[in-house]
């Protein structure tokens, strides 16, 4: 029992990892970015590329996959997404879901339909116990990564000088640009950092979902998930919601098999519903 | 806000007099315009200008009205949706299961489909009243997954994943038969599409559906001068889920066919695609875009049947990065007395 | 004067060209054309069948030329993105507007359903070349198909785990149609043969964490988990069952053919070695035709062939057939009474179109993963020969 525990965390905690790139551009640069997934997407491919054709070794590659996607997501920010801060909701999702089109396009034309995969290298293959508690090997890797991962955000963004700055960037571009904060490039590394995390949980999922070219949309899905039932307030939301939501999934499918898909989105309508600005929400 | 002025457009000025006492000014807003008329009479004629096109055609008719329906919830209420394919997936499979177990008239039963989505859109409104956009679009989201995965698990009823099998559609009225070519089935939809288009006209331009457009503007100042917000919003939710369950009862009539799909994430999210190229808020989107989308995506095809997505995801950035009103300020100005400003800004 | 004259130069040119082409027209037109209409999922979720079967099907044609029987074929390939309603438009424009002579394709289940009255009312034949539900076949006479049906490969794994010490199994399927089937006819003949289903888990189709299932399996201790899940996601369950140690624990994974497609399995990692599944084709299957056949495709597409580009390759094979029967006529009963009966030595051994049911008959594999010259590969050990559709057997 207690393994099927500790699987839900590590699922969580992937979740949380794909979808935190997302929880900080759309909560903290009301930015709806559904071409998140397609960032993940990116930097699970580049690790396959790195690990399987370069030969670089997986745990080398995993910064690695960050900073590709960072790249990237910095170089479709500076000519792309910069021009549609100010647009509506709206037009930000139809521009997203294009270019979720158009990456899907492209991955399947680069690297083909079908599944891919990365070698893992043995120490993070099988279990090991603990108490006679099974622990994966990957998954530990995961939750190590993650829970490292939410910390060190939740400083950056809350102690730190970048952070107090994005937020005032945030709250009113036009004072602080007076204030001489340089509006522009807190949102570009905002954004890439952004695009980076994707990455990185791009990268770490493959091994467990597998990656394919409909990633992006396959996934949409939970990272909204994790996103709205956290609220955008702070990290700790979704990091608690990804939690919530990997828990409940994985323990739902070993109790009641027969229930399956039905958990995840009962317990979601039922937070909002509840809660509509999510667990954790900054009141406006 | 910032773009209430385009609702008394240029246009509007011009043909009317400078001093209008309200009455008058909304009486003039009902009015039917060339354009308009030219759009139906080039949609009717269609029957017989193009019947090669016929199946392609239907298909456009019904997504036409399924966005007609999602554009009453969103262009005249503001409430997003990512989910209303459960309600056309509904009409759907009431329809199928009808016509499967004797009781085939197409008319009544497009009126069960509705009528049946109408019950869940009423029941199912409760949960949208409150939250943000994004809440919204999550529970609506949500909602229709579930009916998903229960349809998958009901196969006993649904015919599970495999679809629902063994769909006899009798002729329409016991008069018109489908025929191969399809030219019964535009016929038939686009006939629904005017009928239920002419109510929706009604509805919005009643005092109901200003009200409901007072709602979508301010729910604050509106709820200051007397609206009930929250009956507005389940009356209008439950009529678009009637909507959607209807397209999705002619989807099911025409193809003699229903499964999953009708369901699907993805048919909600093309709907919403579809309304948002064309335009919400002045009723035209939906069947505007759907003509776009779908010859679009016909088109994009034909001639890269595996790489067609890249180029239809290129045609919508681009679409956003110049500017949606520049490429459809044309249709902007044809209906300019009732385009109304678009979606709302984010707060 | 010199511009008119090089006008009328130009204008006596141009209709010289005009006549030149109408005149020739006929002529062109004097070899018929037939056309096939190859309806696939070529983008979405199940893009990659759709890449096998058209690929496999070009290389067919590029292989016996484009001429049978006189007629020049000519194939359209269209893609129906996996979603039935268009799979039926797209068959009814190509039969109204095309007028293609066999339609061929249809990726899943409900994709060929919703075409089946179409082609009983416009009495054209339709090539199943993957879905795999056993109804199909049964729902017009103008059906057949050249892939395989899950009851055939199930029922034969099966039979060979119930032969060969499996007595206690799990069985493990993806939460839909085909996965009912998979387990209703692997656990029918299991249990005739006195075999006992421990436990019988669905997991929801779009799932993409297995391990809740898995440990659940790890506490029932069978000796084999019998898996069908879509090719793919074939991948991460066998990744996880070894992670969960149910490997080193003695449990035998068996299943269908779909879990180590053949397209995809080389990148599943040395998780996948040992598993056991039943299937109609290996690129590994020793033949000279089979090896010619793989490295053909290899060639031509960047791909290894799996179950549904040799599905493919033979379709087209039978549609050439007919043809040739049929001295080139393109009428529908007629293609179809051809059809029937025809056997050849494909790729993946040799097959039969049941004259009855116009069901494929084939050999069935019972195979292992076995890394072969580095690469992993589905070595076939077993053969269960002229396996019928046991679905229809029944009747």
């Amino acid at each position: 029992m207690l393994t099927i525990l500790f699987d839900g965390i590590a699922y969580g905690m992937l979740l949380f990892v794909l979808a935190c790139g997302l929880a900080i551009t759309l909560g903290l640069m009301n930015f709806v970015n559904l071409a998140h997934g397609a960032f993940a997407m990116a930097g699970g491919y580049a690790t396959v590329v790195m690990v399987n054709w370069l030969g670089i070794p997986f745990i080398f590659s995993l910064p690695l996959a960050f900073f590709v996607t960072a790249a990237l997501g910095l170089v479709l920010e500076r000519t792309l997404y910069r021009h549609l801060y100010g647009r509506t909701h709206l037009d930000q999702v139809l521009f997203s879901i294009g270019l979720v089109f158009m990456a899907i396009a492209s991955m399947d034309y680069l690297m083909g339909s079908s599944q891919q995969f990365y070698k893992l290298p043995e120490a993070l293959k099988g279990q090991f116990d603990v108490f006679g508690v099974g622990i994966g090997r990957y998954r530990l890797l995961i939750v190590v990564i993650c829970g490292l991962l939410a910390l060190g955000l939740q400083i950056v963004l809350a102690k730190s000088l970048f952070g107090a700055r994005l937020r005032a960037a945030v709250d009113d571009p036009r004072v602080a640009r007076g204030l001489g904060i340089p509006v522009n490039s807190v949102f570009a590394i905002t954004f890439a950092v952004g695009s980076g995390l994707a990455g990185l949980g791009g990268a770490l999922a493959t091994e467990i979902t597998g990656l394919d070219p409909t990633f992006p949309l396959k996934f949409m899905l939970y990272f909204l998930i994790v996103v709205t039932v956290g609220g955008t307030s702070s990290l700790t939301g979704p990091l608690l919601a990804a939690l919530l939501l990997g828990i409940t999934d994985v323990t739902g499918k070993y109790l009641a098999p027969q229930f399956g898909a039905f958990f995840i989105y009962a317990v979601m309508i039922l937070i909002l519903t509840l809660r509509p600005q999510g667990l954790f929400s900054r009141e406006k | 806000m910032r773009m209430s002025s385009r609702e008394v457009s240029s246009s509007e000025i011009k043909t009317t007099q400078p001093a209008l006492t309200p009455q008058a000014f909304l009486l003039a807003k009902t009015k039917w315009r060339w354009p308009e008329v030219a759009f139906w009479l080039v949609a009717f004629s269609l029957i017989w200008l193009m019947p090669n096109r016929h199946l392609l055609l239907n298909e456009i008719a019904i997504l036409g009205l399924f966005a007609l329906s999602i554009d009453l919830i969103l262009g005249f209420a503001g409430i997003i949706s990512l989910g209303h394919a459960a309600f056309f997936g509904l009409g759907a499979y009431a329809a199928g299961l009808m016509a499967k177990h004797g009781i085939g008239e197409p008319v009544v039963g497009l009126l069960v489909a509705g009528g049946i989505a109408g019950i869940a859109g009423f029941f199912s409104s409760f949960l949208i009243l409150r939250g943000s956009d994004l809440t919204r679009l999550m529970i609506t989201l949500g909602v229709a997954l579930i009916f998903h995965e229960i349809a998958n698990r009901m196969a006993w009823l649904t015919g599970g994943a495999d679809g629902l099998l063994g769909i006899i559609i009798p002729p329409i009225l016991g008069q018109f038969e489908f025929d191969f070519r399809g030219a019964t089935a535009y016929t038939y939809s686009l006939v629904v599409l005017f009928l239920l288009f002419l109510l929706a006209r009604r509805i919005i331009h009643s005092p109901f559906g200003l009200s409901l457009k007072a709602l979508k503007d301010n729910r604050l100042r509106a709820g200051t001068i007397g609206i009930a917000s929250a009956r507005r919003i389940v009356a209008i939710y439950t009529l678009a889920a009637a909507y959607a369950g209807i397209a999705g009862g002619l989807l099911t009539q025409t193809t003699a066919f229903v499964s999953l799909e009708v369901l699907d994430f993805a048919r909600s999210a093309d709907a919403l695609l579809v309304l948002v190229i064309g335009g919400s808020g002045y009723l035209y989107g939906g069947p505007i875009g759907a003509i776009f989308f779908k010859i679009m995506k016909d088109g994009l095809s034909a001639l890269t049947p595996a790489y067609w997505l890249f180029w239809m995801g290129f045609a919508l950035v681009v679409l956003v990065l110049v500017g949606r009103d520049r490429i459809t300020g044309f249709a902007d100005r044809l209906f300019a007395p009732v385009v109304a400003l678009f979606g709302r800004k984010a707060r | 004067m010199t511009t008119r004259r090089s006008i009328i130069r130009a204008g006596l040119l141009g209709s010289a060209i005009l006549t030149g082409a109408v005149s020739y027209a006929p002529m062109a037109m004097a070899q018929e054309v037939v056309k096939i209409g190859l309806i696939l999922p070529m983008t979405g979720p199940f893009a990659s069948t759709g890449r096998q079967i058209e690929a496999a099907a070009k290389l067919y044609m590029a292989q016996n030329g484009a001429t049978v029987a006189g007629k020049k074929i000519e194939l359209i390939v269209k893609d129906d993105t996996g979603t039935p309603d268009v799979t039926r438009r797209l068959a009814q424009e190509l039969l109204v507007n095309e007028k293609v002579s066999v339609l061929g394709g249809f990726g899943l289940t409900p994709l060929a359903m919703s075409t089946v009255p179409l082609a009983t009312q416009a009495k054209v034949p339709m090539v199943v070349m993957a879905a795999a539900t056993s109804m199909i076949t049964e729902a017009s006479p103008f059906v057949t198909r050249t892939s395989f049906t899950l009851p055939q490969a199930a029922s034969v794994m099966a039979d060979w785990a119930s032969k060969n010490g499996v007595k206690k199994v799990v069985t493990l399927v993806s939460d839909y149609a085909p996965g009912h089937d998979a387990e209703k006819w692997f656990a029918d003949t299991f249990t005739a043969a006195g075999g006992k289903v421990e436990a019988s888990i669905r997991a929801p189709l779009q799932n993409p964490d297995f391990a809740a299932f898995l440990q659940r399996v790890k506490e029932a201790q069978p000796d084999a988990l019998y898996v069908f899940v879509p090719s793919g996601v074939g991948a991460t369950v066998m990744k996880q069952f070894v992670e969960r140690g149910l490997d080193k624990s003695g449990i035998k994974l068996i299943g269908t053919g779909d879990v180590t497609d053949d397209d995809i399995i080389n990148g599943y990692g040395d998780a996948a070695i040992g598993a056991i599944t039943a299937h109609h084709y290996s690129a590994a299957h020793p033949s000279a035709k089979n090896k010619a056949f793989v490295e053909a495709f290899k060639k031509a597409s960047n791909m290894r062939p799996n179950f549904m580009g040799v599905a493919g390759y033979d379709g087209m094979h039978l549609i050439y057939e007919a043809l040739k029967k049929t001295g080139g006529t393109t009428d529908g009963t007629k293609l179809m009474d051809a059809m029937k009966g025809t056997a050849w030595e494909s790729p993946r051994g040799p097959v039969s179109i049941d004259p009855e049911t116009r069901e494929i008959v084939l050999n069935m594999y019972v195979r292992k993963v076995e890394k072969v010259d580095g690469e992993l590969y589905n070595v076939e050990f077993s053969t269960f020969e002229g396996v019928k559709d046991p679905a229809k057997k029944k009747k």
